[in-house]
């Protein structure tokens, strides 16, 4: 009876059951129904079973946008994060320059996907851009229409720009958290600034960065707008990450079965890296030392 | 260990005071004697923090020095004043060990790995933390933690002193006592010179050799706990000090009477050249209330009694002054009307707040008509 009368409570999550059913659930069932079929039209459909996850796993295009996109998502996270770090340690802790520092630093945050692309297309021209013009007249060649390493490049930039500042918030946040004693007692046990950094800030910032390294690899692992306005994927496949590669196989050759397959095995090695990132930070400086 | 003297100390949070009102820390003078065990006592917002980090160093003066043993230490940072300060929260470092947490401001000196070995070690002992020496720091209890601020304080043999700052305002009441003892204990043994902040009178007196209390930013009375509660030099000593505190009356005075709503009182002594408006304290421990007239008692209304178990509080109404009033858990309190008497010799008279000393050489009305 008693155990009835509990169960009964699973009733009140009913309309939110609902809700991600209908937004969540079904268009991933949709996927996953177009992932198993050969699909003609309403009525003229053949089932065949895993052949298309076949096909898409033995891509060799696929392993190549793989591999790009597991070196970039790292570069991104081994920039962004330090660099989000030492930033938010370098910002003013209170008064004008606390407030002005985290709008300047807010602002890329604040501007659409697309427009960065725009701006950086801009920005790094060999010819009118201020920052393509600067690397030629240093005697570097810098072109990222033409060189495949200068659009990669050029793409990691502009994600380490638009993105950073997230890191900067985060670990700005988790910093003013900590309380002004622990501070003063790393002065009074004599602690130098690097020790007080380790011993201290860094510890305190593990939560904030644990949402960070999540947000900034999951992001980075979906990136599209950013090559897409650049330059399309290219040159070559230099930048066509697994994203553009996706649309270029849903939309550009309208093969929606292997893009099917393909988009269950790309959510399913995103929550598969999200799980392992949490799992580690999870347990990192935690636990007792036997 | 040191005898640390302050020197026309003031501070301000403010850049440019203006008032007596915009310093944290009136002018003050004072030394805390070597090897000695003190209470900084007085209420939240007087400045007792801010006179402790003075001291070790976390906050720079705007007025005045603050020397150990002679040499002034006012330009020096913390880390450079060997000064250990335990704070309100316990503070301890996440990712270390209990060893590795009682070893850091060791090691931030530079000791030899044997001696530090051999010191956390000892405080661990005394501290009773032998037993989790390899445990994470995070995972253990709020007390737990705290034992390991108090250790990071004591692992440093040569100190100047220590300075806690509301060490037990997150341990549970019984392990409160338990730590305090501790505290006493480790006193005794080396002798360090300690100050110790707090806002609770109980912890204050039973830690301390001497109690300095603080009122709004001013050192209003330095004294043993007896000294305090006897003979309190400041009326905000008399009612901060005492559960309840002081009964304080404003009085008139006049050749060794005080007259307080019509009643005249002998207060046992005369003050020289004391006449106008005053205050009149005594202790409630000290009232006597008698259910009959006798010579030289007030009568007053009984507004109610609080058993406290140990003893009863009786509020009493004089004129329009309320009084409480201390009694024995077996005494019969009077209903509705009373006669209050006032023993003399622990009636104290206060001008603006400070405690007037009656002249020994003048004698009253009262002696003389004897």
């Amino acid at each position: 009876m008693k155990k009835w009368e509990d169960n009964k409570a699973w009733f009140m999550v009913i309309p939110v059951f609902l809700v991600v059913a209908v937004s969540a659930i079904l268009p991933l069932m949709t996927v996953v129904n177009y992932s198993i079929q050969d699909i003609f039209g309403p009525d003229n459909r053949v089932f065949v079973g895993l052949e298309w996850y076949q096909e898409v796993l033995s891509d060799t295009r696929l392993h190549d946008a793989l591999k790009r996109q597991l070196l970039f998502s790292s570069l991104v996270l081994l920039i962004e994060i330090p660099l989000g770090v030492l930033i938010a340690m370098l910002m003013p802790k209170r008064g004008w320059g606390a407030s002005l520092s985290l709008v300047l630093v807010a602002l890329p945050l604040l501007i659409p996907w697309n427009v960065i692309g725009t701006i950086w297309i801009i920005f790094t021209r060999p010819d009118i851009g201020l920052f393509g013009a600067a690397i030629n007249a240093l005697g570097v060649p810098f072109d990222h229409t033409a060189a495949p390493f200068d659009a990669w490049v050029t793409v990691l930039l502009m994600e380490v720009w638009h993105w950073t500042p997230l890191v900067v918030l985060l670990a700005y946040a988790g910093l003013q958290a900590i309380p002004e004693a622990y501070f003063q007692a790393a002065r009074i046990d004599g602690a130098s600034t690097w020790a007080t950094f380790r011993y201290i800030q860094l510890p305190k910032m593990r939560g904030v960065l644990t949402i960070a390294v999540l947000l900034r690899f999951m992001d980075s692992f979906l990136i599209y707008a950013e090559p897409f306005v650049l330059t399309g994927g290219g040159p070559g496949n230099s930048t066509t990450f697994l994203s553009i590669y996706l649309v270029k196989l849903a939309v550009g050759q309208f093969d929606l079965g292997p893009a099917a397959a393909f988009s269950m095995i790309y959510f399913l090695i995103v929550l598969l890296f999200c799980w392992l990132f949490y799992q580690a930070l999870l347990k990192v400086g935690t636990g007792d030392k036997s | 260990m040191a005898r640390i003297e302050l020197k026309n100390l003031a501070h301000s949070y403010h850049s440019k005071p203006k008032s007596e009102a915009d310093y944290a820390l009136q002018q003050m003078d004072h030394v805390w004697e070597d090897g000695q065990a003190y209470a900084l006592l007085g209420p939240s917002g007087c400045g007792k923090t801010t006179l402790l980090n003075i001291i070790s160093g976390l906050v720079k003066p705007s007025e005045g020095t603050v020397s150990f043993d002679g040499e002034d230490v006012s330009a020096l940072l913390p880390q450079e004043r060997n000064i250990a300060q335990v704070f309100q929260f316990p503070v301890i470092y996440d990712t270390m060990s209990v060893y590795d947490n009682l070893a850091f401001p060791l090691r931030n000196r530079g000791l030899a790995e044997t001696d530090i070995r051999a010191r956390v070690n000892e405080v661990a002992e005394m501290l009773e933390l032998d037993d989790v020496l390899t445990r994470r720091a995070a995972n253990l209890s709020a007390d737990a933690k705290q034992k390991i601020s108090l250790g990071r304080g004591l692992v440093r043999s040569d100190v100047a002193a220590i300075l806690f700052d509301e060490p037990l305002t997150v341990i549970d009441p019984h392990l409160k006592l338990y730590l305090r003892r501790k505290l006493k204990q480790i006193h005794a043994r080396f002798k360090l010179t300690m100050v110790y902040v707090t806002h609770d009178q109980l912890e204050a007196l039973t830690f301390a050799d001497k109690v300095v209390v603080m009122h709004a930013g001013q050192v209003v009375q330095i004294g043993t706990p007896q000294e305090l509660f006897e003979n309190p030099q400041h009326t905000f000593v008399g009612y901060f000090i005492g559960s309840p505190g002081m009964n304080i009356l404003p009085c008139n005075m006049d050749k060794g009477l005080a007259t307080i709503s019509g009643s005249v009182i002998p207060v046992g002594a005369v003050h020289e050249s004391l006449s106008g408006a005053h205050e009149l304290g005594i202790r409630p421990e000290f009232l006597r209330l008698h259910a009959a007239a006798v010579a030289g008692t007030v009568k007053v209304t009984i507004r109610e009694t609080e058993d406290l178990g140990s003893c009863q509080i009786a509020r009493v109404k004089m004129g329009d002054h309320s009084l409480k009033v201390k009694l024995d858990e077996g005494d019969t309190v009077p209903t509705e009307e009373g006669y209050l008497e006032f023993p003399p010799k622990w009636i104290r008279i206060y001008a603006d707040g400070k405690l007037v000393e009656p002249d020994r050489s003048l004698k009253s009305d009262v002696e003389i008509a004897q």
